[in-house]
């Protein structure tokens, strides 16, 4: 079987090589050796695990909240990004690397932060509170603190779209007679979607792992604001290995499939860019 | 759609891109904004679409003033020149965008639209390629299509931005002739910016020169080309011989040579300019520039020649048709005597005109009778 073509360039087997070997170095082997402790288990003793309350509103709390943050983030980082590329401002550079300061800070320090903030006691809490309106605590407590984490995912991977956006597509919509809206909806969106679903794919990704801005604005309820990854240590300290690992699994076959999905729809958002490419004619033997 | 520009100005921070501007353009006509880059042509092109707003001034289409009124309910038709086509739409989608966006009544139901749609991608010669996305036509594929998507408004006015500046030469050519032709069709008014003289002369009806945010020259093709109004409209309109020369007892005299007779009462330093093509070879006793042949070059259909003035070494091109009885004379080392069929005369203030003061005047203008 040979699924090369010569090339002048050498290097393809040597690349592919390097590539298999470091990806299930680093990445497979680990991840099997997931699949392989939660096999000590048999089936039914997997299937009781999965079906567990606590478990499942696990489960379901942290791909929830991570979807809910993810697309908070895609909208609202759309924006940023957008006044960013589009406007100038008085401390613009210094807004810029603030952007960034999520992917530095110790994610603990913004938790500990947030929960400063929301508690019934704190700078904005104690306004809420009477109002009816718990932030810590409770799973809104956990989609603020995923908003922060995941904000500089979606501004990094939709910014440089943005920048390198012609202004004359804009320009030429008007001058056909587009609304300002109908040229954001028609013709703006519409090249930004794969970088967009890049960008949210990456902060839900992000927000699926989050333990640590989490666990202090949680609260950590079972059943209302215990996530997944809480609870897989909370099974290893009570030494319940194979206990955490069919979680951990339950959780990789379900990042999974999600990503899998969003890479799907990206790749179909770029449908114009990669379909029939052979059947380009030059000018002459497209004339009819 | 006639067009009226009044003294329109622009200024970019402390750099003034447009002065003063007054232009009427004629329903119908086909007109070049024609200048180097910089000369305030496309800032005035974008000025009469809305895409800019001039500082000063009116813009009339047919008597109606349109400064306030918004780019998208101008009614223009304008064509960028790297496309701006909308990439994730296919050929079809791109040319029916302009009736999509129409709202309520006045948009046409899908199956006009699409009809339209192919109408106009007949119109353009590219039937059968409205599926394709953008990336899979070529440069002057996606120029039609982008004409053919400013089409589909009926725009009374057509704003074309270097429309053919990002292709290459072949294809450039074949495009001037067809908009000529689409043109001759539709009868919109249209104006095109360029930085490409032969562009400009090959297309237009009339020819805007601009420079330095004015208007240097505004003519038909002949009266731009024949007649410059100065020497920088000389100089950009194709190559030139530039001679430093002297009005004297009523002659012309270029490195001691009395080259033309010239009537007029002035005296002094000017600059002749004369195009390679217009210089022929003289009979001996006929007035003229005696040079030194320097190398002969065939290109073409153009037999160019490289001369010396002896006196002064400077040298001047001259450009004569292959099958011209001339070529024969042209011969490495040899002198011959030139006559100037036809040439500008200019006064030379050098140091002024080189601090961009003045403009230097025309004096005169010669023409010979070719039959002697």
């Amino acid at each position: 079987m040979t699924f090369t073509s010569r090339s002048a360039l050498p290097g393809f087997h040597l690349a592919l090589g390097y590539t298999l070997v470091y990806l299930s170095l680093i990445v497979l082997i680990p991840l099997a050796g997931v699949f392989f402790k939660a096999a000590e288990l048999g089936l039914a003793e997997i299937w009781a695990i999965l079906r567990s309350e606590r478990v499942l509103s696990a489960l379901t709390l942290s791909f929830g909240t991570a979807l809910i943050a993810a697309a908070l983030n895609a909208i609202f980082g759309t924006l940023v990004a957008w006044v960013f590329v589009r406007y100038d401002f008085p401390g613009k550079r210094l807004f810029d690397t603030m952007i960034d300061l999520p992917f530095a800070l110790p994610t603990a320090v913004a938790g500990i932060a947030l929960t400063a903030l929301y508690a019934g006691n704190g700078w904005v809490g104690q306004w809420l509170e009477p109002l009816g309106i718990k932030i810590a605590f409770t799973p809104v407590g956990i989609i603020i603190a995923l908003l922060f984490i995941g904000l500089p995912f979606v501004v990094r991977t939709v910014e440089p779209v943005l920048r390198d956006m012609e202004k004359e597509l804009e320009e030429a919509a008007a001058s056909l007679g587009a609304s300002r809206w109908q040229t954001i909806r028609l013709v703006l969106l519409p090249s930004l979607l794969p970088s967009l679903l890049t960008g949210f794919a990456l902060a839900f990704a992000r927000g699926v792992g989050e333990y640590g801005s989490v666990i202090f604005i949680a609260g950590n309820l079972p059943y209302v604001s215990e996530i997944a990854p809480l609870l897989i240590v909370i099974r290893l300290e009570e030494f319940d290995y194979a206990g955490a690992t069919v979680v951990a699994a339950a959780m990789l076959v379900i990042a999974f499939v999600m990503l899998f999905v969003i890479n799907s729809l990206q790749a179909w958002s770029n449908r114009h860019k990669v379909r029939n490419q052979s059947l380009a004619l030059p000018v002459q033997g497209a004339k009819q | 759609m006639d067009i009226t520009l009044n003294t329109i100005d622009k200024q970019f921070g402390q750099f003034k891109a447009l002065d003063n501007i007054d232009l009427h353009i004629e329903s119908g006509e086909l007109i070049a904004l024609l200048g180097p880059s910089g000369s305030g042509k496309t800032t005035l092109l974008r000025i009469i679409a809305g895409l800019e707003f001039a500082d000063g001034g009116a813009v009339y289409f047919g008597g109606e003033d349109v400064v306030a009124i918004p780019l998208r309910k101008r009614q223009i038709g304008f064509v960028f020149q790297h496309y701006a086509l909308f990439k994730h739409m296919t050929v079809r989608d791109n040319v029916s965008f302009g009736l999509r966006v129409r709202k309520g009544e006045t948009r046409p139901d899908k199956a006009v639209i699409r009809r339209r749609a192919d109408e106009l991608l007949d119109l353009v010669q590219l039937s059968g390629l409205g599926d394709r996305y953008p990336h899979q036509l070529s440069g002057g594929q996606r120029q039609r299509v982008a004409l053919a998507r400013a089409l589909a408004i009926e725009p009374k006015v057509l704003l074309l931005d270097e429309p053919f500046g990002a292709l290459d030469a072949k294809v450039r050519k074949e495009l001037r002739q067809w908009l000529r032709e689409l043109h001759q069709k539709t009868g919109v008014t249209t104006l095109f910016v360029t930085h490409d003289q032969e562009e400009a002369l090959e297309l237009a009806d009339r020819v805007v020169i601009m420079s330095g945010g004015k208007i240097a020259q505004v003519g038909s093709v002949d009266e731009v080309y024949e007649r410059p109004a100065s020497p920088l409209v000389f100089d950009f309109l194709g190559s030139t011989n530039r001679i430093p020369a002297k009005l004297q007892d009523d002659h012309l005299i270029v490195g001691g040579q009395q080259i033309a007779r010239y009537n007029g009462n002035q005296t002094g330093n000017v600059t002749l300019y004369v195009r390679p093509g217009d210089l022929r070879v003289a009979g001996v006793s006929d007035p003229g520039l005696d040079v030194t042949v320097l190398n002969v070059q065939r290109t073409g259909p153009i037999v160019r020649v490289t001369v010396e003035i002896p006196p002064t070494g400077q040298r001047l091109s001259v450009e004569v048709p292959h099958l011209h009885h001339d070529v024969k004379q042209f011969v490495p080392q040899q002198t011959v005597r030139l006559r100037l069929m036809q040439f500008s005369v200019f006064a030379a203030e050098p140091d002024l005109i080189n601090e961009g003061v003045l403009t230097p005047h025309l004096i005169g203008r010669e023409r010979s009778r070719l039959a002697q």
